[in-house]
């Protein structure tokens, strides 16, 4: 009994320590957005008066309207045409399946192991190319950005292997009631499928919104910048404003953490339902 | 006779709706991913600045096996792949042993508080990082408050610290991550094993290591793989909290790259030659993997 009783406080000692560490950052970023810079770095760890303040200077010394309207617009487009043709090539994968292709399908996931510096040098200049036939889907384009992320093997993965719970009565019932595929795809799976299609939509949605490496090699002019530029720029410069920085990261992780609070339940079910 | 013929031309049609349903995927994945790989591999032939290009054979590997800045790069990377993807893993499961006790009191709070450094976005964490071991940052208040240290230690700018500060940063991020992998493979282990096995006397230590590490073993070997991948290409963080320094003491691969093709002059050939002893790594990683797993099994 005391060993089991030493186990019990040893659990809850160790796992409240990693929640600890794991929420402080969250902590910290909260209550120095809302101090001055001088008390951030006095380790203050109250919150303050200040985050208005902060909030003006942020919008005085970025494009922090331009920079939320521009990820805001990447991440939605990119998010669905990325579900929409992922979800389509799922679903024709495992519906009409054949021997051919079930091998385009193998093929296509060999993609999930190329890592993207390996191909962020050929797709640059790729696009620089393509600037100079047609503009504007271009180098520092919005289209750009989102050209790569909308066919992603992951997604094709994850919606075929959701497929095969898929009731195929209901595909006989659309074909009885004279539906083209196209028509019981877009009437019939769409709507049945809702939570598979929410839980993509998560990952899609976080990652896009999250993305780093390419919108920084292809967006090169100010006006162009997504949230994670404008903070990887602030956070570079030589006299850091903490109050400031942290203004901002408090509000680029809003919309995600919001969304993952609200649809927690898809969220990880999506990332789970992806390796069964 | 008839109806053989509309059966034919009815396959034939739903062949070619399969076709029509998948086309757009294949297009983009082919456009987006393998027709840059063969690119990648052309480019790693070809030397010059720019988009002044010309076939120069081997001689970006001739330089690939005599750059000390892509050894360092190298091994620095591998430093990483080495300490922080074991840690994460062993650590992961362990918090998920923990908390797959239903007895547990305010269970959802830890799996909740623990999964949270996911919904931050790479670059927002790796600034707040930077901030908290600052030298006269949180993290350096924190353990010269409780006197575990006497003076600062300089997390950013020491060779040393600056690879633990990248190794500390990048576990935070993603051990709930992989935690929850572990917990709801856990959750589908039927309980009655671990009775009998206490009937035979095994104890917790036993437990863990002949039935949850062996029933677990696929989604290991998944997140050890993921993980791989994930640390194989590190570019985010480093180039947030360090930007490679100090020198190239925190330099990965992937910054090495960037570096190349677009902050010196660009150099896209060699950057591409680099680029794919990634791809290779990632392949001869996967299998060995692959293979230990498979090992395991057997043994």
């Amino acid at each position: 009994m005391a060993k089991f009783k030493a186990k019990r406080i040893f659990t809850y000692v160790f796992l409240s320590i990693v929640a600890f560490v794991s929420i402080f950052p969250f902590f910290w970023m909260l209550v120095s957005s809302t101090n001055a810079s001088v008390d951030v770095t006095k380790g203050r760890l109250l919150p303050g008066s200040a985050f208005i303040d902060n909030f003006n200077k942020l919008l005085d010394s970025t494009n922090l309207v331009q920079a939320l309207g521009n990820s805001a617009i990447i991440s939605v487009v990119s998010t669905l045409l990325a579900l929409l043709i992922g979800s389509m090539a799922g679903y024709g994968f495992e519906v009409f399946r054949t021997k051919s292709r079930d091998i385009v399908f193998n093929i296509l996931l060999l993609s999930m192991m190329i890592p993207f510096a390996a191909i962020m040098v050929p797709l640059y200049r790729m696009f620089a190319t393509i600037s100079g036939v047609a503009p504007v889907i271009g180098i520092n384009t919005m289209a750009a950005v989102i050209l790569p992320t909308i066919a992603t093997a992951f997604l094709i993965f994850f919606f075929r292997q959701n497929t095969k719970m898929f009731p195929k009565d209901l595909l006989e019932a659309g074909r009885i009631d004279g539906l083209s595929e196209l028509g019981i795809f877009l009437k019939i799976y769409m709507p049945t499928m809702k939570t598979t299609y929410a839980a993509a939509a998560i990952i899609t949605f976080m990652s896009s919104w999250n993305n780093y490496l390419w919108p920084l090699i292809v967006l090169q002019t100010p006006d162009q910048q997504t949230i994670p530029l404008l903070i990887s720029n602030l956070g570079a410069g030589y006299a850091p404003d903490y109050g400031v920085i942290m203004t901002a990261i408090v509000i680029a992780t809003l919309p995600t953490a919001i969304v993952f609070f609200i649809m927690q339940k898809h969220f990880v079910a999506g990332m789970v339902g992806s390796v069964k | 006779m008839k109806a053989i013929n509309t059966g034919d031309s009815l396959q034939k049609k739903s062949n070619l709706t399969g076709w029509a349903f998948v086309l757009l995927a294949v297009i983009g994945i082919v456009a987006f991913y393998f027709y840059p790989m063969i690119q990648a591999l052309l480019l790693s032939f070809k030397s010059g600045k720019g988009a002044n290009l010309e076939f120069s054979g081997l001689a970006n590997y001739k330089r690939l096996l005599v750059d000390t800045t892509f050894r360092t790069a190298l091994s620095n990377t591998f430093i990483y792949l080495i300490i922080q993807v074991p840690v994460m893993i062993i650590l992961g499961l362990f918090i998920s042993v923990l908390l797959n006790d239903s007895t547990l009191r305010f269970r959802s709070f830890f799996r909740t508080a623990i999964f949270l450094p996911c919904v931050t976005s790479l670059v927002a964490y790796s600034v707040v990082f930077k901030y908290l071991f600052a030298p006269d940052g949180m993290v350096n208040q924190f353990l010269m408050g409780l006197h575990i240290i006497g003076d600062p230690i300089q997390w950013i700018t020491d060779p040393f610290w600056a690879k633990i500060t990248i190794i500390i940063a990048v576990t935070w991020r993603w051990t709930g991550y992989n935690m929850i992998f572990y917990l709801s493979s856990l959750q589908n282990i039927d309980q009655s094993i671990y009775e009998a096995a206490k009937i035979d006397g095994a104890n917790a230590f036993t437990q863990f290591f002949k039935i949850t590490v062996p029933l677990l073993k696929p989604i290991i070997l998944f997140t050890s793989i993921t993980s791989t991948i994930g640390t194989l290409q590190i570019f985010d963080e480093i180039m947030n909290i360090t930007k490679g320094g100090p020198g190239n003491a925190t330099m990965s691969i992937s910054q090495y790259i960037y570096n190349l093709s677009f902050k010196y002059s660009p150099d896209f050939g060699y950057a591409a030659t680099v680029s794919y002893s990634i791809v290779i790594l990632i392949i001869v990683l996967s299998i060995i993997q692959f293979k230990v797993a498979g090992d395991n099994k057997n043994g």
